[in-house]
């Protein structure tokens, strides 16, 4: 089939709303300046995170790797960001640390998402004592403050960055959930969703084939800014003990150059860094969530 | 205001109150079997030390006697003693709550007064120079992890200046008198409170704008205006008051921000509060103290929404008449 002659099977309609959709996001963020500067900078961090063992070797982030190095020492042509107080190389626990970061970030992440868009679903959809059970779960969990409780969490679970990001992913759900629930509520009310349902489709197909594309870019646009949260709660708790300074992110750097008294002794190199890195990746997520928030939902366009 | 909506909400407090409660007993339950394993001094302990350890943190006999021993417990504030101290948690936990309180207390009436300020302005005045400069600062301090401008501040103020102390609650040996001792802790909260301020201002200055930008085109602004009245009169009069009430209850949510924060904030300055006791807890895996520092931060943040709602109900007329 060519594109000359027009498709006519329903699946082939679908997948060329689609595209036609996906290249209007695609036009509207080129004009976007926040965004797409945003979208160039993720995609540098992204290219840094993923290409780390050419930068710099794994093993310079053993502990025997600064045996021979001074301490603390200054930037210079061989340490071009200086070193930590055991004498390794702060510019590849940096770069490392961009793996560890995004990665805890991500997955995190799609965690809270899965569990957010699952609950925000079966709550709008599904009426009920159901739905009522869900609401509770959610409100506790707005309403439990969710440093104390991850630190609890992750505290029980254990430390290992894996637990880490689904501990964080438990904790930031809750408000997704209530945004998914509000846009089913108002989805299953369409004339498209009561004709499935007249045509006889079962609750689970009218969610996941009908109301769920629906809801999608508001998911899409609701986790990218559920990253720059996730980013800033693992920097958090690797900065209170969390996280391996082994294999360290950019939060457990920012803990070691504490712990090491780095600050008083005015090792910029070791505590600026991780510090300029997370807020540059926060940001640049934060912006590039809201230009995606502005184009799904032109109400929002001018803010 | 009903006394319905009051007691509604009371006990909608009391019930989210107790789900911690039970949350938390299952919580320290889950995982371990041995629930001493994280108790450092466990290898020296015989086996008679053991069983009295385990019966005293209730962790003796059937599921459902732990459970109404420790419900029987949480209810006279009694949660066991610290791993690290060994002294009672609750004792550990008053002694530091003062600190906490003033700290917390000092930077969310700071915030809330120049997150809102800025928010309200900048709402009014969208795309205006001060509009865009306060909006984009607010964003980058929004990026930034509150302990990160401790360090910052650290690093600048007390460390290059040697203007403000860089930790502590108070000089050692400092004893002249309670004016000279009053002023001695201010000096070492100014710093404390400005990383916890700079933290959260951000968020508060976000959810004011954009509730003040839904009131922008509403309709009893054109009658203010239709009335003749000042355009500063519009603004403090009826866009503000309309926007502050969406505000109350995500500031209340983002207090529990707030107490995350107090807890990184107090470790950088090392400023003995519930915050740094928390730090110490996760690095001595201090579970006692663990239990009841969750609990108490709870409870801060339920109680805080609670009063959000109840004003809430105050400043809303449709709530307020009705019955």
């Amino acid at each position: 089939m060519n594109d000359l002659v027009p498709s006519t099977s329903p699946r082939d309609m679908t997948w060329a709303r689609r595209k036609q959709a996906l290249a209007r996001v695609w036009r509207e963020l080129r004009h976007d300046r926040a965004g797409f500067v945003s979208l160039l900078v993720l995609l540098g961090f992204g290219l840094v995170a993923l290409s780390a063992p050419l930068i710099a070797d794994r093993s310079l982030l053993l502990a025997a790797a600064g045996r021979n190095n001074p301490d603390l020492a200054s930037p210079s042509a061989q340490f071009l960001l200086g070193t930590d107080d055991i004498g390794r190389d702060v510019l590849a626990q940096l770069v490392w640390g961009s793996r560890v970061s995004l990665f805890i970030g991500i997955f995190a992440t799609v965690v809270a998402v899965v569990i957010g868009s699952v609950v925000g679903l079966v709550a709008g959809y599904v009426k009920g004592k159901v739905a009522t059970v869900l609401l509770a779960i959610d409100e506790f969990f707005l309403v439990v403050p969710f440093l104390p409780l991850a630190i609890v969490l992750a505290v029980i679970l254990g430390r290992s960055p894996v637990t880490l990001a689904i501990v964080i992913g438990i904790t930031s759900w809750a408000g997704s959930a209530r945004l998914v629930r509000a846009q089913v509520l108002t989805l299953s009310e369409r004339a498209y969703v009561e004709r499935a349902r007249a045509l006889g489709a079962g609750t689970w197909q009218i969610i996941f084939r009908h109301v769920l594309p629906g809801v999608t870019p508001l998911i899409i646009a609701n986790a990218t800014l559920i990253v720059p949260g996730a980013i800033l709660t693992e920097s958090t708790l690797s900065f209170l003990g969390f996280g391996d300074r082994l294999s360290p992110s950019w939060g457990k750097l920012l803990d070691g150059a504490q712990s090491s008294g780095s600050i008083t002794l005015n090792a910029w190199w070791y505590y600026l860094p991780p510090g300029l890195c997370i807020i540059t990746v926060v940001l640049a997520f934060t912006l590039f969530g809201r230009a995606l928030e502005r184009i799904f939902d032109p109400r929002l366009a001018g803010r | 205001m009903s006394n319905r909506y009051v007691v509604k909400k009371i006990v909608g407090a009391l019930l989210t109150l107790f789900a911690v409660v039970i949350f938390n007993f299952f919580l320290f339950r889950i995982v371990d079997r041995d629930p001493l394993t994280k108790y450092r001094g466990r290898s020296k302990l015989s086996l008679e030390q053991r069983e009295t350890m385990i019966r005293r943190m209730g962790l003796s006999g059937s599921k459902w006697d732990q459970f109404v021993a420790y419900i029987k417990s949480t209810l006279q504030l009694d949660f066991g003693r610290s791993f690290d101290s060994t002294r009672p948690v609750l004792r550990e936990i008053t002694d530091r709550l003062p600190a906490t309180l003033i700290l917390v207390g000092v930077s969310t009436v700071l915030t809330i007064c120049i997150g809102l300020y800025i928010g309200a302005k900048a709402g009014w005045a969208r795309g205006s120079r001060f509009d865009r400069v306060s909006t984009s600062t607010t964003m980058v301090l929004y990026a930034t992890p509150e302990f990160f401008f401790g360090m910052l501040l650290l690093a600048i103020v007390a460390g290059r200046t040697g203007w403000f102390p860089t930790g502590g609650l108070r000089d050692v040996g400092t004893n002249n008198g309670f004016v000279a001792s009053l002023l001695d802790r201010a000096h070492h909260l100014v710093l404390p409170s400005l990383t916890l301020t700079l933290g959260y201002l951000g968020s508060y200055s976000l959810i004011m704008r954009t509730s003040m930008l839904d009131t922008l085109g509403e309709d009893y602004l054109t009658t203010a205006r239709a009335k003749g009245l000042k355009e500063s009169d519009v603004m403090t009069h009826h866009a503000v008051p309309n926007a502050l009430l969406p505000s109350v209850s995500a500031i209340a949510i983002s207090f529990g921000f707030v107490i995350g924060g107090a807890i990184t904030t107090e470790t950088v300055f090392s400023y003995p509060g519930l915050g740094l006791a928390t730090a110490d807890a996760i690095r001595n895996t201090d579970l006692p103290m663990l239990q009841a520092l969750f609990l108490v931060a709870s409870a801060a943040v339920i109680f805080f929404n609670l009063v959000a709602d109840l004003t809430y109900g105050l400043l809303d007329p449709r709530i307020r008449h009705s019955i």
